[in-house]
């Protein structure tokens, strides 16, 4: 077998900066993009980060020289979410901030993303959430694979890493069938969040990651032109978004014994059966 | 006017009512094509004869890399037909299929679509179905990710003959991922969750017994679905789950029972047309969006309703 084994791994995250879904959350009708103040890192990104520790860890952790970055494409805020994987435990962090990225649909941020993964030198795996909880497309991992050329694992619930034979297994749900899939690095790897249980930052992650270092880069870093992300290196444009009139309470009874048939009255009205 | 090219990874003996609409949607376009990345049998024709299908592409999975056959044939089937518009059915496997397609051939990728105008623009949720969008593509191919339930299924009067041409695949250009395994799921004779007409599901207020579900469920013809922390304390599998790290529901009832309605819960199931809530503490959250609300245990309520139901319908 080769040394292959110790050779350090190079993971990247990638985490975006969210509005908290349990908040209302607003899409502006002058730009018809999401409010995005009392943002968070997105909750399914720390299943993740979660798995990249893991990776290390059984791996002869961080002492083994393996990196895990935290990478994010967004405004300066996002920087947050970024800290927020930085105390769960990787051990950088990457921020792509420009002005003209705003606007920028999943083609165009797959773009951006990739650009930014390709800044790092020899990445072995990408690792991201199964779906973004502002966007909810679960496109962005495909995106990258294709774009990168590298494996795309995705909707993982559970991950195998072999570092000696540079190889992840993963199982997953496809229609009617339980899957067992296996790539050859470098990949992109999803996971759900049946994958593991992220951490919580504790005080000592807390402050570590205070000592921490988040690089910040433009376009221009990463080798992208404004006119390939924003609105212009969009395939879509958005022209409407539309508030749907907020469910409202219905009738609501209290259970006197009748219950069961009031539903089926109800069912009745309705032309429900 | 525009072309159509719906996509299936496979199709049963029959087309699946999700299906059905794709092909309801496609038919509404000139030259409704379907692509299939499998061989599909003879009544599956005739089915796509009854939608003004003139023309299906096929090519035999060779079941070699995972994914790697769809996006083969997804790609000739869209450089054959020169479709402005790729329909695809709305779960996870699908979308990627569209979402690289849209990245190798800088289309537009739109997902939860509920409706597609005659000029191309797409209505779809937004923020679990909080806001509807209208999405247009702006490089001209539109590739559209429709969910179950947004379309009407109307077949055309025609039984049109159907031409099926074998499609020329090129050498893959993506990485292996090779099948180390594959397990067939139990079949169950309930409809798929994601399409069915009514959904009854259960949570934690089950505790452990899903019979009373599973009753009125059979009594409605109904797919059961959960909660995650149903599905979490393994009551029940992972496919039953609803919301947003489950699947995403828009029947035309929707039955909650034990389920206190968080917001990740709400995020599969909102959009029904119909909600009905049984839980035992008046201060649940599934009472906001209850049409209605019954305050009561459910071990009592839900054989009650089911006995009902049966005798009104003997
Ligand atoms: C990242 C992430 C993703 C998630 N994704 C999902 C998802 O996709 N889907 C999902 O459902 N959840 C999801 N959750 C979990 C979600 O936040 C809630 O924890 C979960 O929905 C709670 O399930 P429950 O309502 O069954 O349980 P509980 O919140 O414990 O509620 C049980 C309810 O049952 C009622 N009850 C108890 N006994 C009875 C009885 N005999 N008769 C009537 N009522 C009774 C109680 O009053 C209570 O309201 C996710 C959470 C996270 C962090
Ligand atoms: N702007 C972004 N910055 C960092 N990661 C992102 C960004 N957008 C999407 N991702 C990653 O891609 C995953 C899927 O997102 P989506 O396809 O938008 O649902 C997320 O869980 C993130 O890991």
């Amino acid at each position: 077998m080769s040394d292959a084994n110790n050779t350090p791994l190079t993971l990247v995250v990638l985490v975006k900066h969210v509005p908290d879904v349990q908040f209302d959350r607003h899409i502006s009708q002058d730009s018809l993009r999401l409010d995005r103040s009392e943002s968070v890192l997105s909750e399914l990104d720390e299943y993740a980060v979660e798995a990249a520790l893991a990776i290390v860890e059984d791996n002869g952790g961080f002492a083994a020289g393996h990196q895990v970055i935290a990478a994010t494409v967004g405004p300066s805020s996002s920087a947050n979410s970024v800290r927020k994987a930085l105390q769960m435990g990787a051990s950088s962090g990457l921020h792509l901030n420009d002005d003209a990225i705003a606007g920028s649909d999943t083609v165009a941020t797959s773009k951006a993303l990739a650009a930014l993964v390709s800044h790092v030198p020899n990445v072995d795996l990408v690792l991201t959430g199964m779906a973004s909880t502002d966007a909810e497309t679960s496109v962005i991992a495909a995106q990258l694979a294709e774009r990168l050329g590298f494996a795309q694992l995705t909707h993982a619930q559970s991950v195998e890493f072999d570092a000696a034979q540079r190889e992840v297994t993963i199982h997953r749900e496809h229609g009617d069938q339980r899957l067992t899939l296996k790539a050859a690095l470098p990949a992109v790897l999803s996971v759900t969040d049946q994958a593991n249980n992220p951490r919580y930052p504790n005080f000592k992650g807390i402050m570590a990651a205070k000592k921490k270092s988040i690089e910040e880069v433009d376009l221009a870093a990463v080798g992208l032109s404004a006119a390939e992300v924003g609105t212009e290196g969009s395939t879509t444009s958005v022209l409407a978004a539309d508030k749907r009139p907020s469910r409202e309470a219905g009738t609501i009874i209290t259970d006197s014994g009748e219950a069961g048939i009031a539903l089926v009255d109800f069912l009745a009205e309705q032309k429900l059966i | 006017m525009s072309s159509a090219l719906v996509f299936f990874s496979h199709v049963s003996t029959v087309p699946s009512k999700a299906q059905r609409e794709l092909l309801t949607l496609a038919s509404r376009f000139e030259n409704p094509t379907v692509a299939i990345a499998s061989v599909p049998g003879e009544e599956a024709l005739k089915v796509f004869g009854s939608y003004g299908i003139a023309t299906v592409l096929q090519a035999e999975n060779p079941q070699a890399s995972f994914g790697t056959h769809e996006l083969s044939v997804l790609d000739a089937a869209l450089q054959h037909t020169d479709a402005d518009l790729v329909l695809l059915e709305n779960d996870s496997f699908s979308r990627e299929l569209g979402a690289r397609i849209a990245v190798r051939r800088n289309a537009a990728i739109v997902t939860d679509v509920i409706d597609v105008s005659a000029d191309l623009i797409a209505t779809k949720d937004e923020l679990a179905g909080g806001y509807s969008a209208s999405v247009k593509s702006a490089t001209g191919v539109l590739i559209a990710t429709v969910k179950p339930n947004s379309i009407e299924d109307a077949p055309l009067d025609c039984q049109d003959s159907v031409e099926v041409k074998n499609l020329e695949l090129a050498a893959p250009l993506v990485p292996a991922v090779s099948i180390v395994a594959a397990d067939q799921k139990e079949a169950s004779d309930r409809p798929a969750l994601s399409e069915a007409r009514i959904v009854v599901a259960g949570g934690r207020g089950v505790d452990g017994d899903f019979s009373a579900v599973e009753d009125l469920a059979d009594a409605l013809g109904a797919a059961i679905g959960a909660s995650r922390a149903a599905t979490d304390a393994g009551w029940i599998s992972h496919d039953a789950q609803i919301g947003q790290t489950g699947v995403t529901v828009s029947p035309q009832l929707y039955i909650s029972a034990g389920i206190s309605g968080a917001i990740q819960q709400k995020a599969g199931m909102q959009t029904s047309k119909f909600i009905v809530a049984v839980n035992k503490d008046m201060d649940a959250p599934v009472f906001e969006i209850a049409d209605l609300g019954i305050v009561g245990d459910l071990a009592k309520v839900l054989p009650q309703a089911a006995a009902e139901i049966r005798r009104r319908q003997a």
